[in-house]
């Protein structure tokens, strides 16, 4: 309960510091609806084809946004030296992590919440497969991509150029998520294929490399 | 700025008693090729009061950073409390000459989030609240302003209430002087040694050691002085008490 507690403390503090800021919500969403506008002027497609590239867009343009938002986390940590302050605290590291890496995954999914529908009327959208499914697709994806970007974010804290570092580290740890997360929304949205092995991969993934984060966060958050 | 102290901590961390608050054994760190401390030894007993002097660039910050368990020694020991300083979290409080707060929130909303952060198992490890700690700085915990907009002095004011609401044993201050004007200096030494008062749940006695420029202000609360030059510590002298 405890653990919980710290947990919910850290999410609290971040959503009330973004809430008072609204530099990473602000920052994702522009950048997010300009690949949207500029993606669909650009190719103009047809209904059928913008169900084969639409997965594709969806999560490269979130990918991208995102590392705004984690970027923008751990900077608030640096300055003044809070970090310090925190880590001489008895709350566990992890807690921190896990704190951070929710509030995280609330702001990517609010900027979904706002892209979604976008989405749809720009590039004339309706799922042929289970379109139920991309309620799991959608919060399984946004996670691979959060839980990564928080811990390799707090990695490169140290870095002179952290935010060079953040998509070069994050990119190629994030390509099998990646390819689950289009393979699953383009199944769902063509109905050709079962998106079923996509989303079981997904979850996997989403498991062993939240395991590693919460093992490893405490290494990352004392290195020197 | 006396603070009315509400304990309410359920248990109290074991220590041991006998050993020294400080123990540094020829501890160096050295960055790259610079050494900014070398080869320290240092012992400081439980319930002292150091005041550690230097130049700028002399070692002062790097040595608390060391004893805050902050960074750790290239070569050499450093114990507090007779164990490593990673394990004495809770016990142990810092302030930078950095505010160490969130500049979007305010004074209370920072202390009430580190107040909790403090928590461990059915103790809240917080020895008075956030509210009591401002009071005793002299700040108005009903101010709404984010700490942000503060004055370089009220930061450092509402950085000492966070310190001091952690109910630390060994507390180490880097330059808390510094950005203070001559009375809220003089308020914050007599708080400090209020503080050293002040009874530590399960027994001990509370340590504090400070970095400062101004010697003459923190002479009547410290019973030793460090003096650090370039990287090594060249004296330390007690204070002579009367009998």
């Amino acid at each position: 309960m405890n653990y919980l507690h710290h947990v919910l403390t850290h999410l609290r503090k971040d959503l009330r510091l973004e809430w008072r800021s609204r530099d990473a919500i602000n920052g994702m969403l522009f950048f997010s609806l300009l690949v949207v506008v500029i993606f669909s002027m650009a190719f103009d497609p047809t209904a059928a084809a913008s169900r084969q590239i639409a997965g594709g867009i969806l999560w490269v343009a979130l990918l991208f946004a995102s590392i705004t938002a984690l970027n923008q986390g751990w900077a608030r940590e640096v300055r003044n030296h809070v970090l310090d302050a925190q880590r001489l605290t008895p709350a566990p590291a992890s807690a921190l992590f896990l704190g951070k890496a929710l509030a995280n995954l609330i702001f990517v999914s609010a900027v979904e919440l706002v892209l979604a529908p976008l989405f749809v009327i720009f590039y004339n959208l309706h799922a042929l497969g289970e379109g139920w499914m991309m309620f799991l697709v959608l919060p399984l994806g946004t996670w691979a991509l959060v839980c990564n970007g928080t811990f390799f974010a707090a990695l490169g804290l140290r870095t002179r150029n952290r935010e060079l570092m953040l998509p070069l580290v994050l990119f190629p740890i994030s390509l099998p998520a990646l390819l689950a997360m289009i393979q699953a929304t383009t199944a769902i949205l063509t109905g050709e294929s079962d998106p079923e092995l996509w989303v079981k991969m997904l979850f996997g993934y989403n498991v062993v490399f939240t395991t590693v984060c919460l093992l490893l966060f405490d290494i990352v958050l004392n290195a020197e | 700025m006396e603070m009315q102290q509400t304990s309410c901590k359920a248990a109290a961390p074991l220590h041991s008693t006998t050993a020294p608050a400080i123990s540094l054994a020829g501890v160096s760190k050295i960055y790259g090729g610079f050494a900014a401390v070398k080869n320290a030894t240092l012992t400081l007993a439980t319930g002292s009061c150091t005041m550690i002097l230097g130049e700028n660039g002399a070692g002062k910050s790097t040595l608390l950073r060391l004893l805050a368990g902050l960074i750790t020694p290239t070569r050499g020991t450093v114990s507090l409390f007779g164990g490593q300083p990673g394990e004495q979290r809770g016990r142990v409080a810092y302030m930078s000459h950095a505010p160490m707060l969130y500049d979007e929130l305010s004074a209370m909303e920072n202390l009430k989030y580190f107040a909790s952060l403090q928590r461990t198992g059915d103790s809240c490890g917080c020895v008075a609240s956030p509210e009591m700690a401002l009071r005793a700085v002299g700040l108005d915990p009903h101010l709404t302003r984010p700490v942000g907009q503060y004055s370089q002095g009220m930061r450092q004011r509402t950085s000492l209430a966070r310190v001091l609401q952690s109910d630390p044993e060994l507390l180490l201050l880097d330059e808390p002087f510094s950005n203070l004007d001559v009375s809220s200096a003089s308020q914050m030494v007599e708080l400090l040694a209020d503080f050293r008062t002040w009874p530590v749940t399960g027994g001990g006695r509370r340590t504090i050691v400070l970095t400062t420029h101004l010697a003459q202000l923190a002479e009547p609360l410290a019973d030793s002085t460090v003096t650090v030059r370039q990287g090594t510590i060249v004296a330390h002298t007690l204070r002579e008490t009367a009998a």
